[in-house]
Order: structure tokens, then sequence, then C-alpha cells
């Protein structure tokens, strides 16, 4: 939090929406562009400037999966949950992955370099199984290649 | 800068506009939409732009940017004019092979083209009537393909009631699942006290295995737009909320850019095309909450509260957005609206069955030759959309269910396939229209494993207002990892009926009221399987109890 530059950042979207506390969701989106994840600092912040109880803030931040309240590993690895996935074999991809890595989905690992997550369709159904390595995105995904991609990535 | 723009100008800029296309000689649509891009289209978009330049043939022939064409499987797939000739799996090297060929030497090649002819054939594209064939990023691409041009009737010939009336006449529904006549909703919004009114525009395409919606706002957001200025016109509302998923990072880009271009060329805002209509649109990014679909929860989530559902009435027709009346609709909804406005309710009804008109977006995948996006007149039967367009099963697997509706829908077997496709038939089989995702499963698919799926997800997703939803279904949740561990009884199966019925008949929304669906009709088409997995302790699609046996290997 005393990184002032994203903290200024913070405040001008604040102010944008002047203060209101129908913007709740829109500034915690943007919090969370800025600080990779919301901390409680950040979120009592939030409360604060919008003149919101500290628990509504909260209720909502962890109410969607789409906000995190954890800080996310390094590299991140996200498999897509949806339906056309699921009929073509993401679970066997994500235990793979999990076992290969000793991590389950959820989870960063110890040393902070890599986070498991799962979301709930990306929407790329034709690609199926579809899963995105950091901001790219790997379609028609086997258990070798999202393997082969994340032991890359750490090097 | 913001062009002051009259009604006559939007029809001048589409004549100008139109006159320009006319002048290439070819146009060249490569699409970059979510399906596209990860496989390479930027690259290809760029070497055909290089390409033509380097040949010396830019002024006849036209690159653009376009949304998706409908077969994501194949892409990058690239479509060119004139003529439909759609080219897949193109690669850079294609892109030069196609320019040379097609288009200095005017002969098409055969060998690089989409070949599923089927495809098409029995596709009938009304919401995505410019999808592919229009830069997205391009407002005067649109108004080139006649957009705006419902508002400008609008503006100029029709009166608000006109507009409903036309609305009606149409016998459109709404396109989100539940199938409630717009043109109804649309006279209870006008008629409704109090203002300002709202426009809510539901892009919260939830569903997983559904992917319609993005397409569309991918491919076309104006549709959505005009969409939504003609409700406005109809129902006098001030302020329109576009609510889009977070996850879907491209439609976000799309429709920003076109609130921002519809701002400039004087269609949002102030005096729209310089009369008495105020509205403008502002976007609602969700953030990966299934209820928000919901169209009580979805206003919850624009107010910045967490997005869970009230029980109705006060319906958000009377009382929505900040106790004020409230239009919902699904954006699929919205895209209608436009051509039902200048062709008549008339012309629209004769698409479709009788009571359910128009067409509907289907998003198809799982376990089919050709999955993707499709747009097909409502009464056609799903066993056309599996077999003629989506070809089948591949690798000559024999299809087991074909699961419509999204995770509340219902999964069904072959022999109800010809049942045709509208709200009241597959509420009948024990699905849902939904927001429009047809999965097709085959051998290698568990039924009992697929209904444990779909019931974590509800799970996950309830939001844990009511009883029956919250504690209901993680009861089934409970019975099916039983099951699972190859504890299951026989007792589980009257237990999982009765539960399910019951949450069905509780539930506050539509999730817990549809999420026993995929429990309901698995045991009502599948109980065999459910019996082999509790007494037999065998799963026949091979996919329970893997581990279990492998344990007991060592």
């Amino acid at each position: 939090m005393k990184d002032d530059s994203r903290l200024l950042l913070l405040e001008k979207t604040i102010t944008q929406h002047q203060h209101r506390k129908d913007s709740l969701l829109e500034i915690l989106h943007t919090a969370q562009g800025i600080y990779g994840y919301l901390d409680k600092d950040l979120l009592l912040r939030i409360a604060k400037s919008l003149n919101l109880p500290a628990s509504h803030v909260y209720g909502v931040a962890t109410f969607y999966n789409f906000l995190r309240l954890k800080k996310p590993g390094t590299h991140t690895v996200t498999f897509c949950l949806g339906t056309a996935c699921f009929v073509r074999g993401i679970e066997e991809i994500i235990s793979a992955v999990e076992n290969e890595f000793k991590l389950k989905r959820g989870e960063t690992s110890p040393d902070g370099r890599l986070s498991l997550y799962v979301t709930r369709c990306i929407g790329a159904c034709a690609m199926a199984p579809n899963v995105i390595v950091d901001d790219e995105h790997i379609p028609k995904a086997t258990k070798e290649t999202a393997t082969e991609m994340v032991r890359a990535l750490l090097g | 800068m913001n062009l002051e723009l009259k009604p006559e100008d939007i029809i001048k800029i589409a004549e100008k506009e139109r006159e320009a296309r006319r002048s290439y000689r070819h146009r060249i649509n490569v699409c970059c939409s979510t399906g596209c891009l990860p496989l390479g289209a930027l690259k290809v978009l760029k070497a055909f732009q290089d390409t033509v330049k380097e040949i010396g043939v830019e002024t006849g022939c036209q690159v653009s940017r376009t949304g998706c064409l409908g077969t994501c499987s194949v892409g990058p797939v690239v479509f060119v004019e004139p003529g439909d000739y759609l080219y897949e799996n193109v690669t850079p090297e294609k892109a030069r092979e196609i320019v040379e060929s097609h288009v200095v030497e005017g002969v098409p090649l055969k060998d690089l083209m989409y070949s599923s002819e089927g495809f098409f054939k029995k596709q009938f594209k009304l919401v995505l009537r410019s999808a592919g064939r229009i830069d997205p990023f391009r407002i005067e691409d649109y108004i080139s393909a006649g957009g705006y041009s419902a508002l400008v009737k609008c503006l100029t010939k029709m009166s608000p009631k006109e507009v409903i009336d036309e609305v009606s006449a149409s016998g459109l529904r709404g396109r989100g699942g539940a199938g409630f006549p717009t043109g109804h909703k649309w006279s209870f919004v006008a008629r409704a006290p109090g203002a300002p009114k709202y426009v809510v525009a539901n892009l919260d395409e939830g569903d997983p295995g559904v992917f319609a919606n993005r397409a569309l706002a991918e491919a076309d957001p104006h549709a959505i737009i005009e969409g939504m200025l003609i409700a406005a016109y109809a129902l006098k509302a001030e302020t329109g909320y576009v609510y889009i998923r977070a996850e879907y990072p491209l439609a976000i880009q799309t429709l920003r850019k076109a609130i921002e271009q519809a701002r400039a060329f004087s269609l949002l805002g102030e005096n729209v095309l310089e009369s008495s209509l105020r509205f403008d649109v502002q976007l609602r990014l969700g953030a990966g909450a299934f209820v928000a679909g919901e169209e009580t929860a979805i206003l919850a989530s624009i107010e910045g509260r967490r997005a869970m559902p009230r029980p109705r009435p006060p319906y958000p027709a009377t009382s929505g957005l900040w106790g004020k009346p409230t239009l919902i609709q699904n954006v699929e909804t919205l895209a209608n609206v436009p051509p039902i406005v200048l062709n008549g309710g008339a012309w629209f009804s004769k698409t479709g069955s009788p009571g359910c008109t128009g067409t509907k977006c289907f998003s198809l995948t799982g376990k089919v030759n050709n999955p993707g996006l499709v747009e097909v007149p409502m009464g056609i039967t799903l066993k056309e959309v599996v077999y003629d367009i989506g070809g089948g099963v591949p690798h000559g697997r024999k299809l087991k269910s074909v699961q419509v509706g999204g995770p509340s829908g219902g999964c069904l077997p072959e022999d109800l396939l010809n049942l045709p496709i509208d709200y009241e038939s597959l509420i009948r089989a024990g699905a849902i229209m939904g927001s429009g995702g047809i999965v097709v499963m085959d051998e290698e698919s568990c039924m009992v494993d697929t209904a444990k799926f779909f019931i974590d997800f509800c799970v996950d997703e309830s939001c844990g207002k009511c009883v029956p939803c919250r504690a209901g279904l993680f009861k089934v949740k409970g019975i099916f990892d039983r099951i699972g561990r190859g504890e299951g009884r026989i007792e589980d199966l009257a237990f999982l009926e009765e539960m399910s019925n019951l949450i069905r008949d509780a539930s506050l929304c539509g999730l817990g009221q549809t999420a026993p669906n995929p429990v309901l009709t698995t045991l009502r088409y599948y109980k065999d399987e459910y019996i082999a997995h509790i007494v037999d302790k065998t799963c026949p699609a091979g996919k329970c109890f893997r581990n279990q046996k492998e344990a007991g290997k060592t």
C-alpha cells in the first residue's frame, strides 16, 4: 500500500465514479487490475473512500469468483472447467498438472512461483479443452502440452 | 470530437461506405474472435495485409478483421467476398497463396477451403447477419450493412407505441432462456410509472459451454446498442447498462469501442441524431458469478452488491434498478429488434415455428465433428443440428446424449433427437432452451459423472440465499460423492429424485429451479448407468472408479 503511483491510479478511478457506492464492483475490478489481488488493507481503504461498511466490501469481494483475495503466483495456469472442456477431458489434464507440480487447483506453490486456478468457461468451447498459461490461451490442450508449457515456464 | 449528425446523415454515410466497398474487387475477412485468435489469426491478418501491399493489389482488395464465422474448430478462418469462399486453418503462408491465386488470378483454392458444406445449409443468420462480414471496431462498417437505419426509422416514422406493436407482432420471445414474450415485457415497462427508466442488456453468459452471446458482441456490438436504443425510444428510457462477464476480454473491448463510436456519431447522449431522445449506455463488468445472469441478481450486481436474487413480484419491469422500471433483455433478443423494426413483425414471424418465431443461436460443442457457433430457425430438430450441421460424432463412435441448455439443462438420449427446438418441447423433455448450449456426448461420457459435474457447478454457484438450493444441492452432491466412492445404495435413487423435485419446486430463482434438471433427466433416461454404479460398482463408460481400481492394484 506504500506504492503511491498505484494508489493514485486507484484514487483517480474512485473520483471518476464520484465515490458512488454502486461503483464498488467497478472499483474492485480496477483495484485487482492494479494490484493483482485484493488484500485486507486495500479492501479497508476502498470501504472508507466509498463510505461503505468494511463487511459489505468484504462480502462483495468474497462473493465473486473473479476477485482474488490471495496473492497469485508469478505464473498462473488457469484451466477452463466449462462443459465442453469437461466432456473433452480437462479433468485429466488438471490431474496431470496437479500431480506433476505437487499443487492442487486453487493453490499457490510455497515458493510463490506458480498458481493453479480453474475457471467456469472462457467461451472458447469449440477448441476445448482450453488452458490459459499466464496470458496465453492454449486451445485443444493435452496432458502433455499443458505440463510441458508449465515446465518451460518454471525453467 | 463528436459529429452532430441527423437521421439523413446515417443514410448518407451508409451510401458512401457501400460505394467505397464496391470499389474493391475482393474483400478478405479474417476472423479475429476468441476462437481464432489463439490459433494465430492476427499473424494471418498481418500476412494478408502485407502480401496485398507487396503485390500491389491493395486498391482492389480490402483486408478486414472481423468477428466469428462459426466454424471455430478449424480456425483461423478467412472469408473471401464476393462469393462465399471460406478458407480453413489458414496460416501466413497460405495467406500468400490465397492472395496470389484467388485475388490476383481469380482462381479460388478449393483444397484450402472449408469442406463441411452441411454446416451452413440449414442455418439462417438473422442475429448473426453481419458476423464475419464487418469489422466490429468500425461503426461505418455496421452502418454500411444497414445498421442504425432501424433507429432512424423509429425516430422519423414511428411512434413509441408503433415500435412496441411491431415487436409484439413479431412474436419475439426472450432469448436468455425463459422465453417471455418481448413485446409484453416492453409494454409493461412502457406503462410502469416512475422515472428514469433503464434498459439492461444481459451479456452475463455464465453457462459453461455456451458462447453465442460472446461471439455476437465480438462480431457485431452495434447490433446490441441499436437494439437498446430502439428499446429506449419505445420505453422512454434514459440510461442503459450492458452487463458483461469479465471473462470475455475481447467482447469488452469491442463493446467499449462501439459505445465510444456511437457517442461520437450522436447515436448516444443528449438528443440522439438531433431528436428528443436522450440515451446513454455504460458497460458493467461481472465478476464470475453464474447467478448474476438471473434478472433480479443482475440488478443487485449493477448496483454494486452481491448478485443475489430476490423474490418477484415486484418484477423489474415495475421495480428494477434503484426501484425504477427496468427492461432486462438478453443481448441476442436485442439484436433481433433492428430487423424487426426494419422489415416488420409479420416478416419476422414467418421464420421459425408457430408460437416460437425467429431463430436461435447455439453453441454446438463436445464430441461433434463440426463444433462452432450456429444460428437456426426455431422448430428445427435437434437431430438436424447435431447430424446435418454438426456432422455427427467423430471417430465413428456412438452418440450417447445431447445436453441442451447449459448446466441446468437436461441430458437427452438419441431417440429424443427428433424433438423440435422450441421452448415448450424442450421443457416437456426435461431440458430448457437456456442461453443456447448444445453439448454432444459419446459413449466415453459417463452420465452419472456428468450429472455430478453439473451439480458440483451449481453447488459452487448457488448464492446461498434460499435453503432448498443451498442445502438441497449440497445433499444431492453428497449422494453423488458417495456413488463415486462405490458406496452408493439403491435407495439413493429415490432420494435423489425426491430431493431434486423439492429443489426444483421450492427454490427462489431460476438457478435452483433448474439445477436438478441434469439429475432428473439422467435418472429418467440413463437409470441403468446409475444402477451399474450402485449395484455392480462399475462404470459403463469406464470413467469412474479408476482411482480405486489403481489403488487396488498396488
